[in-house]
């Protein structure tokens, strides 16, 4: 090993190491980033003393100010509980008809339930409440379980064929499969298409139209009702059924949708909110979703 | 300057591989140990909530496939305790609502949302839908397509080994739940069977013919885990001072 090495130009003495002629010189740590580093030496023993630190067996050093994040994350939700505790409170006692005719409370109600919908409903009913295939536009006049403020704030809470115990419609029980349970066979599955075709305009075998409605009346009346007005319409509680005569289609309008439709009908779900959301929210919802364009 | 120390240096580890391997391992060895040992002795790190279980067999499936297509890259699990979180996902995420899971789907890459509280979210035909075609019914998403998985019959022959593997590094499966791994499987994708052995093995599981296919698919796997996610612990049963570590 070489001696140490003073290199000629800088003056400065090298380590010692020597690499095919290259030498590293040996200059101190910056003071600056020394004193750096004692201060965050220091500023760890100050950190043992406050905040919880050091393991001890079963339990650990919760340090003098006795911080924890959970215990923190509840003074920052009641916090902002309080400072909207004028708005909440007034939520809570009113029903959604009363919230919209405040002109404050809808306001807030407008403005919360905006981002929750888009939080929570907007991945099935569309961001601006237009739907999808399967998936009711919120934003037109057509309501299969009523669009009433109350009903939305009913539908919200307890979902459409949910598992909670209040839930509008059955479990698992929809629209009969027709086809698939053997009530209607082929050429009168074609014959009720064709006259659902047919009330809404559209081309249709007017032969089989007659006929379909026959098998219209036998099987599908006692939901959809007589004049295809829809369960809501109809009077008809529990089943959710839309109305046959109307521009806006959940699953489709043409002929092979429709077949599909009556062979192996329809259930579509909507979860409960009431476990998931506080009473405010569902209600600030209720009152967004009313607010769509169709409320009624 | 170097030579002129006596005993043991700086220098004399520098110069001696060997010891150098050793001293480091020993090094890193102290700095895991001091970092994980603890959460293992501390009481209150997996706080003591009833209703987190092992995943039932389909679930399970449906968590290989997860692992298997990367969802993880761009979902985590894992709500944090702030008040932007809390808000947007629900309650925070518990250690002992991720103690059976391996590995644990923690993390906070998010490019899409946050998947532990998406049980119960949405309906199974959403989900379906939603994995056929997310841009289908959420226009502005960029997730990949996973229509394939919904024909795609899942493999389940080995799901009783799949069980006994996770026993062996501690997930409390009883001899039961193995044994009746694969008819537990079948049974969740059938709501017109007797579900009755698999609820009692398995409370809170969502039985439902996701797909709609005849057979088990990969997609009615993947569904029934994403439809239990975040669901088992009750949390209007604990006060939030219960829960702090």
């Amino acid at each position: 090993m070489a001696q140490n090495y003073k290199d000629e130009l800088s003056g400065v003495e090298t380590t010692g190491h020597e690499w095919d002629g290259l030498r590293e010189l040996n200059n101190p740590l910056p003071k600056w980033w020394l004193y750096l580093f004692y201060v965050c030496i220091a500023w760890a023993m100050v950190y043992y003393v406050f905040y919880p630190a050091w393991p001890l067996g079963k339990t650990y050093t919760k340090g003098i100010l006795g911080y924890s994040q959970r215990e923190e994350l509840d003074t920052r939700l009641a916090e902002a509980k309080a400072g909207q505790a004028k708005y909440l409170t007034a939520i809570a006692a009113k029903s959604v008809d009363e919230i919209q005719k405040d002109k404050d409370l809808l306001g807030f109600a407008m403005a919360g339930g905006r981002s929750y919908f888009n939080e929570n409903c907007a991945a099935c009913h569309g961001a601006g409440g237009q739907g999808a295939k399967g998936f009711p536009t919120l934003a037109d006049d057509v309501w299969l379980w009523g669009g009433s403020s109350a009903d939305i704030y009913k539908t919200i809470q307890h979902g459409i064929r949910s598992d909670d115990g209040d839930t509008r419609g059955t479990p698992n029980v929809g629209m009969t499969a027709f086809g698939k349970d053997g009530i209607l066979n082929r050429d009168q599955i074609d014959q009720v298409t064709d006259y659902v075709l047919s009330l809404n305009g559209k081309t249709a075998d007017a032969g089989k139209a007659a006929k379909g409605k026959t098998v219209y009346d036998e099987n599908c009346a006692a939901c959809h009702g007589d004049a295809a007005q829809g369960s809501v319409a109809a009077g008809v509680d529990g089943v959710g059924a839309p109305p046959l005569k109307q521009a806006n289609w959940l699953y489709g309008s043409d002929k092979q949708t429709l077949v599909e439709t009556v062979t192996n009908g329809r259930a579509g779900v909507m979860p409960a909110w009431s476990k998931r959301l506080d009473d405010a929210t569902i209600k600030s919802l209720a009152v967004y979703v009313h607010n769509l364009g169709g409320g009624k | 300057m170097a030579q002129d120390k006596k005993g043991f240096s700086h220098d004399l580890i520098e110069r001696n591989t060997l010891l150098l391997i050793v001293l480091v391992l020993i090094t890193v060895s102290i700095g895991g140990l001091v970092q994980i040992v603890p959460l293992f002795t501390i009481e209150s790190t997996i706080e003591k909530v009833e209703g987190v279980r092992p995943y039932s067999p389909l679930e399970l499936a449906g968590q290989n496939i997860y692992l298997r297509e990367g969802c993880y890259n761009c979902h985590s699990q894992q709500i944090r305790p702030f008040r932007d979180e809390v808000e947007r996902y629900g309650h925070y995420s518990l250690a002992a609502e991720s103690m059976y899971d391996h590995p644990f789907q923690w993390g906070s890459k998010r490019t899409g949302p946050d998947l532990a509280r998406v049980g119960g979210k949405y309906s199974n035909a959403w989900q379906v839908a939603h994995l056929v075609n997310p841009r289908a019914v959420v226009p502005e998403s960029i997730m990949p397509t996973y229509g394939w998985m919904k024909e795609r019959p899942l493999s389940y022959g080995d799901i009783g080994d799949h069980l006994k593997t996770l026993k062996i590094v501690g997930v409390p499966y009883t001899d039961e739940q193995i044994a009746n791994a694969k008819a537990d499987l079948e049974a969740q994708k059938n709501p017109d069977g007797d579900t009755a052995g698999l609820m009692k093995r398995y409370p809170k599981a969502v039985v439902a013919n996701f797909t709609g296919e005849k057979t088990v698919t990969e997609m009615d796997a993947l569904v029934a885990y994403l439809q239990v996610l975040g669901t088992m612990v009750d949390f209007t049963k604990y006060q939030s001072k219960q829960l702090q570590q």
